[in-house]
């Protein structure tokens, strides 16, 4: 145990000795969560659109108004032809077109039926479809008031109530994701260099005469890691309460708890890394081109699972990330308590030790 | 020039002396590229649905069949109380609970209105909120079927109506991956690019070579040249591939020209060569180097409009994406391969692609010392 002891010391010292790296690892985190928790939003808004009007009368404009004036659009140019509408598009500036035909008015009020044509930019099938909508139900508003809204007879009312985020924030399901994103590449990369540093500068050979045990020398190496990311995590944690003002509504020492679960799940990973690769470069390569869109696609904050073809589903079990992201939704949103996060704590916890196990069995106490 | 020759001899021969890194430069990108964009899809479709009857009447009935037959909802979850109903909720089971009150078509015939209740988890917003207003969307339709049979009369009243129709261009069929892969294929030949550049002045220094290359008669252009040149090329060859894998693949043939995405991708790979070894003059170590390359590029990446639209985020960090190499790209391989945009569509683009490169590299040039310490 003083053997183990020392040897942490040791590590700790090495960590502290580099200033600048420890530096950059508690810094790291903290923009990364400033940054991605006020700037990524699936919200669609302010999409730039431009609008031909072949008919300039009283509807044509009133409703251009309508949409101009809608948090959603911003009008940044009034086209006059279709050759324009095309070459608008192919300079990358508006995202939806909005075309009157001639007689727009006249056809409203005498036929009764009047077109208006709605030309999106595909190329983003998402943002499309949302813009496509927004302009669908204002032009509907504007027909409803055409007539008056006279009360009808047989009316089912709704009442929808929105459950965890009432005001529909971006934030509340971004920061999560972005914890779990943070946490996972910065510990992982943390540890990627942790053995293979010393392969490299030659170091290994004074660790392996000594008499610690393999299994020893790894935990060793990740305990001081372990340190600098419960740091990590109280300062992720309370920027997400401070400034992003997402709450906490479940238990915080649970969540405290779990993170730490999830961040010793990562140092594992990075340990088995580093065990495997031969030079630093290869290390944190693989650490970074392996995990970080992975991560990003997988955990289920930007793409939901649900939608992908099932051997992706399948894919994304093996990904820590996507585990935690569940957890800290139901902890810190939903304000649920362990019974509705045990398994998948458990399978964390069994990621855990299936990595450290591997990582030990391949530790070679030899060098070739 | 024979000295930069040599120079580029020796750098080639280092990169391709090491077989991890052949894999970790094609393969893995290449794997990557043909697994994502699978996984990359945002339609907001397969709303899981709960639903709480406690009317049991054929108009209930009758509704939760319209919301499951509409094709956006799949009923998951049908529970006798709310509360279990939440439970569903709870458990990520559904998203959504329709809650049809007792006494719901009671209410409806006799007393003219009735009222259902709708609970979302809003966590993901946008999810919410489209999925509320479909949901919305059905019962208004049902409440018109109600109407219709209940009023006799032919239509109460003709009233103006705009039909609204929609023309989806560049990407009819609205494929998401014509989407993604253009913009994966920019993360990845860029996060290839920055990081290995990043961190190859640095690996000299750690491992004390350096000091031969300070005391040769090279000159410090040469120098950076010398790294630049074959991760420069390296680059274009992953692009190349990747470019190729998205025609055979995924069946993307750009509607614009090859040659315009070439021109700008070799501008830009100087751009995101120079920041790498940029960064590279300052770090002392391979950790500090990757680690902050990788910093950089991950913001770089997330807030370059690839993910998450650039117009809905904050003014602020819309100022970051105009210093921001990435979301050039993205933008001009998407223009020119979905729109067909050509070499004066992009003009703006390119200026300030060249002006990122000049300064990332001019700077790195000015930063690098032949002396260590």
């Amino acid at each position: 145990m003083k053997q183990f002891l020392i040897f942490v010391k040791k590590e700790w010292l090495h960590i502290w000795r580099d200033r600048r790296t420890l530096f950059i690892l508690i810094w790291m985190p903290i923009v990364q969560i400033i940054l991605y928790g006020f700037a990524l939003t699936n919200e669609v808004k302010n999409s730039n659109i431009a609008i031909f009007d072949q008919s300039q009368d009283q509807a044509s404009t009133d409703i251009s108004k309508e949409i101009a004036a809608s948090r959603y659009f911003n009008l940044v140019k009034n086209v006059h032809s279709y050759q324009d509408v095309g070459a608008t598009f192919r300079q990358g500036k508006i995202r939806l077109a909005i075309i009157f035909p001639v007689n727009f008015r006249y056809d409203l009020l005498h036929s009764n039926h009047a077109q208006i044509q709605l030309i999106a930019d595909a190329s983003d099938p998402n943002t499309a479809n949302t813009l496509t909508n927004y302009a669908g139900s204002i032009i509907n508003d504007y027909q409803q008031s055409l007539t008056n809204n006279e009360q009808l007879p047989y009316t089912i009312k709704t009442q929808v109530r929105m459950l965890y985020n009432p005001e529909l924030k971006g934030a509340y399901s971004f920061v999560p994701g972005v914890m779990a994103l943070v946490l996972m590449l910065v510990c992982t990369m943390m540890t990627s260099i942790a053995i293979v540093k010393e392969k490299e500068m030659g170091t290994m050979e004074v660790i392996l005469v000594s008499p610690l045990k393999p299994f020893r020398i790894i935990i060793a190496k990740a305990v001081p890691y372990l340190f600098v990311s419960l740091l990590n995590i109280t300062s992720i944690l309370l920027l997400s309460v401070y400034v992003l003002d997402v709450p906490i509504v479940g238990s915080l020492w649970l969540l405290m708890a779990e993170s730490t679960l999830f961040t010793i799940t990562s140092l594992s990973l990075g340990i088995l890394i580093s065990n495997s690769a031969k030079t630093q470069q290869t290390a944190m390569f693989i650490a970074m081109m392996s995990l970080f869109l992975p991560t990003l696609l997988f955990s289920g904050f930007m793409f939901p699972i649900e939608n992908m073809p099932v051997p992706m589903q399948v894919i994304s079990n093996v990904v820590p990330s996507k585990w935690f992201y569940i957890i800290i939704k139901d902890i810190m949103i939903k304000g649920l308590g362990f019974t509705a996060v045990w398994k998948e704590t458990l399978i964390l916890v069994g990621m855990t030790m299936t990595l450290l196990g591997i990582s030990i069995y391949n530790f070679k106490i030899r060098l070739a | 020039m024979r000295m930069l020759k040599f120079l580029l001899q020796k750098e080639l021969k280092q990169i391709f002396r090491d077989p991890g890194i052949i894999r970790v430069l094609f393969i893995m990108p290449m794997v990557q590229l043909l697994i994502l964009p699978l996984a990359a899809d945002y339609e907001i479709k397969n709303i899981n649905l709960g639903v709480v009857d406690q009317d049991h009447t054929e108009y209930s009935r009758i509704l939760t069949n319209k919301i499951i037959a509409s094709g956006y909802f799949k009923l998951k979850d049908y529970s006798p109380t709310f509360n279990q109903g939440l439970k569903a909720i709870e458990l990520d089971k559904t998203d959504l609970i329709v809650e049809i009150p007792p006494h719901f078509e009671r209410d409806l015939v006799k007393d003219n209105q009735a009222t259902l209740f709708i609970a979302v988890n809003a966590i993901n917003g946008v999810k919410a909120g489209l999925g509320g207003a479909y949901v919305q969307q059905i019962i208004q339709g049902y409440n018109q079927n109600v109407r219709m049979k209940w009023i006799q009369a032919p239509r109460y009243s003709p009233q103006p109506t705009i039909d609204v129709t929609y023309s989806d261009w560049y990407n009819p069929h609205m494929n998401y991956k014509v989407f993604m892969v253009p913009g994966i294929l920019v993360m990845l030949v860029t996060m290839i690019g920055s990081s290995f550049a990043a961190n190859n002045i640095v690996r000299e220094k750690e491992l004390g070579t350096i000091e031969q290359i300070n005391v040769s008669p090279i000159k410090k252009w040469q120098f950076i040249l010398g790294k630049l040149i074959p991760f420069w090329m390296l680059a274009l060859s992953v692009l190349t591939l990747g470019l190729i894998i998205a025609r055979v693949v995924y069946g993307i043939i750009p509607l614009g020209s090859y040659f315009t995405i070439y021109i700008f991708a070799s501008i830009y790979l100087l751009a995101v060569l120079g920041l790498g070894l940029l960064l590279s003059t300052y770090a002392q170590t391979q950790q500090q180097s990757m680690l902050v390359s990788f910093f950089v590029t991950m913001i770089f990446n997330l807030l370059s409009g690839l993910y998450t639209p650039i117009e809905s985020m904050p003014t602020w960090a819309q100022w970051i994406t105009k210093f921001n190499p990435v979301s050039y790209f993205i933008e001009v391989m998407r223009m020119v391969m979905l729109k067909g945009s050509g070499l004066t569509d992009i003009r703006f683009h390119i200026v300030a692609i060249l002006g990122f490169a000049l300064f990332f590299n001019g700077w790195a040039v000015l930063n690098y010392r032949k002396r260590t310490g």
